[in-house]
């Protein structure tokens, strides 16, 4: 654990991106969270960027512990699209493996098709999908809105991840509820909570917060809405204004 | 946006391009539709607060006559926002949000959430095997509990007040333990990245064997005071029907899933916190019913305690924190006047003797450490199913998203299938045997 | 002097005020109000070990009409709170509110967007009951608090003047805080 691969090597080196590679999601500046020049620690001028692990280059391997079969997914996954007359480089804009997980990043138009094929074909059968979760980079500009889905296999007892990005200017993606039932609420929280409208939900309404709420509460730029508190004659403002590492 | 009381369910075309309205229907237009039919139909709302529903939940019950035609359930009133809150604390302060997200089973979200924090640290490996070890105590331990109170309450919601009271006495048994060891009855926040917070404390050991000894006794009395009586199995036989097909497509996992005859459990399947040296069975059944699930509940209280006995014949003293101090809280606890908090010797030790120590003691408590960038996802196989965190890092110290899959959200999408075209009387069976916990649903 | 003195033995002079306390108090019957974690041990409480049955209210109403107190247990959502305040006013005067855990007091650790910041927002409370979730024991001496509460409170002309002393003192009590106007909010209106 350690932060070298940010920070640049000891001998003061500028940040080296991550083996040249890796998705740029936003920059960080300064240590101690203070903006407005109250930072005397030195810290201040501090750069970096924040990179999610990129594109992985064949073969992938596989979890530990259990055979390779992550180039076989992908192998079937191709495949399967190209028997579809769906170009995969199209469908699948990058593969990454990272910390033992396989992740297809999905072009968003083509992302039924991918999951009914990986429902489908059998050799892929991912029967189960444990619903979607959605995640705004805020920085990551043209490519905010990001909605994650986890699907298993229970034939093959296998894990795999897709991505799909959409803009936060068009927040739309396709819904999968028809192929995975199990999404219908999965796909309106992560729209309650993230604004995401997946086209072709059979009905797309809030579901956590009141019909009549305004905003989504968990993208970054919605505050997190606590209130100071008093404690101990001192006024505590809320978790989010408070001054913080960054 | 426009006032929602007013505003039909559609689309409107404005300056600002097409709006569309999700608010549902205009009230006074459906009565006037519904008036104009020849049939009657009676809509009935139950909850969000009701003597018989789990905790906040509301259900829409469509019904002609006794039967059940349409199922509704209206979520969101226990929505606490913990996913939005643990963004603005450290990775290790987070688990003291999400023991507080499914309150029936804090130590599967403490499990969960700890085991995705290890895997974007890739300290997987590093983790003592007591701390393992004890991790499965405490969630085999939790796994019972947490099925106590579903028979207490499903009993008290079916009026078998007997039931009840014996799973509210059992459960007490539980919470003494977990009292013992983490020093709360509820909400531990015990399991931390890296490890535990602190041992076992002396004589958990003997109180656990105790405990075994005393709960193997109790724990056949459900199967007679339950099993054999005809009321009990009248009202939850072929209740709450959902086959293998149906839980395939609507996500069901847990007891639902098994009892639809599937041997899915993740601890067998894909194993964590080394399931797979523990001896143990999966139980299933192939009735698709409420009876079933009852079954299965009970079969894996037995099960879990094996795995306890297990756990307990095994520990061993060692380290129960990862080596790395860069990772570790400064875990030299004891008992204070207020709290629970750093042992007075270890602050005067480092207070007095090493700066370093204490610098190094003061960032990690109040900056934390940072994780590298990157998502990952660990599930664990909770009482209620399959307990997923979507973890997210972008270096930071504190989380950039995390998401619970929580399997009480997932299994009860299930209702409706269970409840259309039985009984009012039964969708009290019904949503009692998937178990719902509304602070895992809502989060 | 008084009366007292003309009264043959095996009399006992009181009020209605002391009587009435007396009857209130120990037929208290709780609302089934449970929302979180606190909700359990609520349940906990009125199970075996801590047998609420003691004090003569182990029978929790499921509907308000027939109940007189709410304990509110656990956190109140935004969403929770126009219901809480509809069953509140479904139950029938007079009616006594204990806040169970820090959450339905003041929002606890949950200081976000989706917590009403104390459930006193909603309805007036009487009782406040701090723990995180507090142990039955302490659900017990809150609730044998609010039985000394409703011995001892006044009837009639007696009852309102106690409450005017008390909106005096409230109006009179300095704020314990000065809340800042609320600040430019950035992404609300999409």
């Amino acid at each position: 654990m350690s932060d070298e691969h940010l920070n640049g090597d000891a001998n003061g080196a500028p940040p080296a991106p991550r083996g040249g590679r890796g998705e740029v999601i936003g920059v960080r500046h300064g240590m101690f969270g203070a903006s407005n020049g109250g930072d005397t620690s030195g810290y201040g001028g501090l750069v970096r960027t924040v990179r999610l692990p990129g594109a992985s280059e064949r073969p992938y391997g596989g979890p530990r512990g259990e055979a390779a079969w992550f180039d076989e997914v992908a192998d079937e996954l191709e495949g399967a699209l190209e028997e579809q007359g769906l170009l995969p480089e199209n469908a699948i804009e990058r593969t990454v493996v990272d910390r033992d997980e396989l992740t297809f990043h999905i072009a968003r138009e083509h992302l039924p098709r991918v999951a009914r094929t990986l429902r489908d074909d059998p050799a892929l059968r991912f029967e189960l999908c444990t619903g979607v979760s959605g995640v705004h980079y805020l920085q990551d500009a043209g490519r905010e809105l990001h909605a994650v889905y986890h699907l298993r296999s229970i034939t093959h007892n296998r894990l795999i991840r897709l991505e799909v990005t959409a803009p936060d200017d068009d927040p739309r993606i396709p819904s999968i509820v028809d192929v995975y039932p199990t999404n219908d609420w999965h796909e309106r929280e992560a729209y309650d909570f993230f604004g995401l409208v997946f086209d072709g939900h059979p009905a797309l309404a809030r579901i956590m917060m009141p019909d009549d709420w305004q905003g989504f509460p968990q993208r970054k730029d919605y505050p997190l809405g606590g209130i100071p508190v008093e404690y101990k004659g001192a006024q505590i403002p809320a978790p989010d204004q408070r001054r913080s590492y960054s | 946006m426009t006032s929602p009381t007013h505003a039909p369910a559609g689309v409107r075309e404005t300056t600002e391009g097409t709006v569309y309205d999700v608010t549902g229907g205009d009230w006074d237009q459906i009565a006037a539709d519904i008036a104009q039919s020849d049939d009657e139909r009676i809509i009935v709302n139950m909850g969000p607060q009701h003597p018989s529903t789990h905790g906040v939940l509301r259900l829409i019950l469509e019904i002609d006559g006794e039967t059940v035609t349409e199922a509704r359930c209206g979520i969101g009133y226990l929505h606490t926002g913990i996913e939005k809150n643990l963004e603005f604390r450290t990775w290790t302060q987070g688990t003291t949000f999400v023991t507080r997200m499914d309150y029936v089973m804090p130590f599967f979200n403490e499990a969960a959430y700890c085991l995705a924090v290890e895997k974007l640290l890739g300290i997987e490996d590093d983790i003592p095997d007591r701390a393992t070890l004890i991790r499965v105590l405490l969630m085999e331990l939790n796994r019972i509990s947490s099925h106590m109170v579903f028979t207490a309450t499903g009993g008290m919601e079916l009026g078998a007040t007997t039931v009840a009271i014996f799973g509210f006495r059992d459960r007490e048994m539980v919470l003494d333990l977990f009292e013992l060891i983490t020093g709360l009855r509820m909400n531990h926040a015990y399991i931390r990245p890296g490890g535990l917070s602190q041992d076992l404390p002396p004589g958990a050991v003997d109180a656990l064997r105790e405990f075994i000894k005393k709960m193997r006794k109790n724990l056949a009395e459900y199967q007679k005071l339950c099993v054999g009586n005809p009321v009990f199995k009248a009202r939850l036989k072929d209740i709450g029907y959902l086959d293998l097909a149906g839980c395939m497509a609507l996500g069901a996992t847990g007891p639902i899933l098994r009892s639809a005859g599937l041997p899915h459990d993740l601890r067998k399947t894909q194993p964590y916190c080394g399931y797979d040296t523990f001896d143990f069975e999966v139980p299933t059944t192939d009735t698709c019913d409420s009876f079933g699930r009852f079954l299965l509940r009970l079969e894996e209280m037995h099960q879990s305690l094996r795995i306890v006995e297990q756990c307990v014949d095994r520990l061993e003293p060692g380290p129960v924190m990862v080596a790395d101090k860069k990772i570790a809280w400064p875990a030299q606890l004891a008992l204070g006047p207020d709290g629970l908090g750093n042992s007075l010797d270890h602050i005067k030790k480092i207070m007095g003797t090493s700066m370093e120590a204490l610098i190094h003691h003061f960032k990690l408590v109040t900056e934390g450490f940072r994780v590298p960038p990157g998502q990952t996802y660990a599930a664990v196989e909770s009482p209620k199913g399959e307990l997923g965190v979507h973890a997210v890092s972008d270096g930071g110290t504190r989380p950039y998203r995390v998401h619970f899959r929580d399997p009480s959200f997932t299994n009860l999408q299930s209702m409706a299938a269970m409840c259309e075209g039985g009984q009012v009387a039964d969708v009290i069976v019904a949503v009692a045997s998937i178990d719902p916990v509304m602070g895992g649903v809502d989060r | 002097m008084g009366l007292e003195e003309k009264l043959p033995s095996g009399f006992l002079l009181t009020t209605v005020e002391k009587v009435a306390g007396m009857a209130r108090k120990s037929s208290i019957f709780p609302a089934t109000f449970g929302l979180a974690c606190c909700a359990i041990e609520m349940m906990t409480t009125g199970a075996g070990r801590y047998d609420l049955a003691r004090f003569g209210m182990e029978v929790f109403r499921g509907s308000p009409r027939q109940a007189d107190l709410m304990i509110v247990a656990g956190r109140v959502s935004q969403k929770m709170a126009p219901v809480l305040r509809q069953v509140y006013d479904q139950m029938p005067n007079p009616k006594w509110v204990i806040s169970m855990g820090v959450c339905a007091s003041s929002g606890g650790m949950f200081n976000n967007y989706a917590i009403v910041q104390g459930v006193d927002h909603v309805v007036p409370v009487d009782i406040y009951l701090p723990g995180c979730p507090p142990r039955p024991e302490m659900l017990q001496d809150a609730i044998l608090k609010l039985h000394e509460q409703i011995r001892t409170s006044k009837l009639g002309v007696n009852q309102q003047e106690a409450a005017r002393e008390a909106e005096e003192a409230a109006k009179k009590a300095l704020p314990t805080i000065e809340m800042p106007l609320s600040s430019e909010k950035k992404g609300l209106p999409r």
